[in-house]
């Protein structure tokens, strides 16, 4: 299957904006990733192993969150994995 | 260094006095050229998702940012910054910024507009290699004055 890398992370996949795992589950093709591209780690993990907060995964057109499976939901490899840090903020008066 | 064509810069500008007294989003395609910086190549308009505080408060939905970068894609383009407004407050990031900004590379595009009125328009590039050790890096901006690209779209808010 195939995941899609945002600009940012490029810098720890050789520039790759497509890369392509192997992976029963969303969870194995991230293990996949990070194995290949060990860099990576850190920028989509928290010290716990858990996804940061701020990084999105979509399996399709599905945010893995709310997948009843979540990172346990069985992937094919036709399926397309995207990884997307979320964009917010705004100015600081209430 | 940002770079990008005029008629692109007065069309965020432009964004932010649409939308006052409510905040702008949107997402700047381009390219990063290694050593001079990201060269903005279209823009496009996103939705704010805050609708439960929009003059202060902006998010782009994820989905949203998907098909934005599907399109870049299929255009040999990449996600190369963002950009909102400051409704009548100074075209500085803020701590909310600087919190929720996680595209390390891009650039950070913000218009002060005052009064319905787009007035200082700077970019802050979003240097470091992770969480702990980001940081925003104030950055000229070059506007090709001579050239238009006609290229801002609308986003599929």
């Amino acid at each position: 299957m195939k995941i899609h890398i945002p600009t940012p992370l490029r810098t720890y996949t050789g520039g790759l904006e497509t890369v392509s795992v192997s992976g029963a589950t969303v969870h194995g093709a991230l293990v996949q990733l990070t194995t290949t591209y060990p860099e990576l780690k850190a920028n989509l993990f928290n010290a716990d192993g858990k996804l940061r907060s701020f990084v999105n995964v979509y399996l399709n057109e599905d945010d893995i969150r709310y997948l009843p499976e979540k990172e346990a939901a069985p992937t094919q490899d036709s399926d397309e994995l995207t990884i997307i840090p979320s964009i917010a903020g705004g100015c600081c008066c209430l | 260094m940002l770079r990008l064509d005029y008629d692109l810069y007065q069309a965020l500008r432009a964004h932010g006095e649409e939308t006052y007294p409510n905040e702008c989003c949107g997402v700047l395609l381009g390219k990063h050229e290694p050593g001079i910086g990201n060269h903005v190549q279209q823009i496009v308009r996103a939705g704010n998702t805050r609708t439960d505080s929009a003059h202060n408060r902006y998010h782009i939905a994820p989905v949203e940012l998907i098909r934005i970068q599907r399109q870049a894609r299929s255009q040999s383009l990449d996600i190369v910054g963002f950009y909102h407004s400051h409704p009548d407050h100074p075209a500085q990031w803020s701590q909310t910024d600087f919190a929720e900004a996680h595209w390390l590379g891009c650039s950070y595009v913000i218009t002060s507009v005052e009064h319905g009125k787009a007035v200082l328009t700077n970019s802050f590039q979003l240097l470091g290699t992770s969480e702990e050790d980001k940081r925003f890096h104030d950055e000229s901006i070059e506007i090709n004055l001579a050239a238009t690209t006609a290229q801002t779209q609308e986003g599929q808010a």
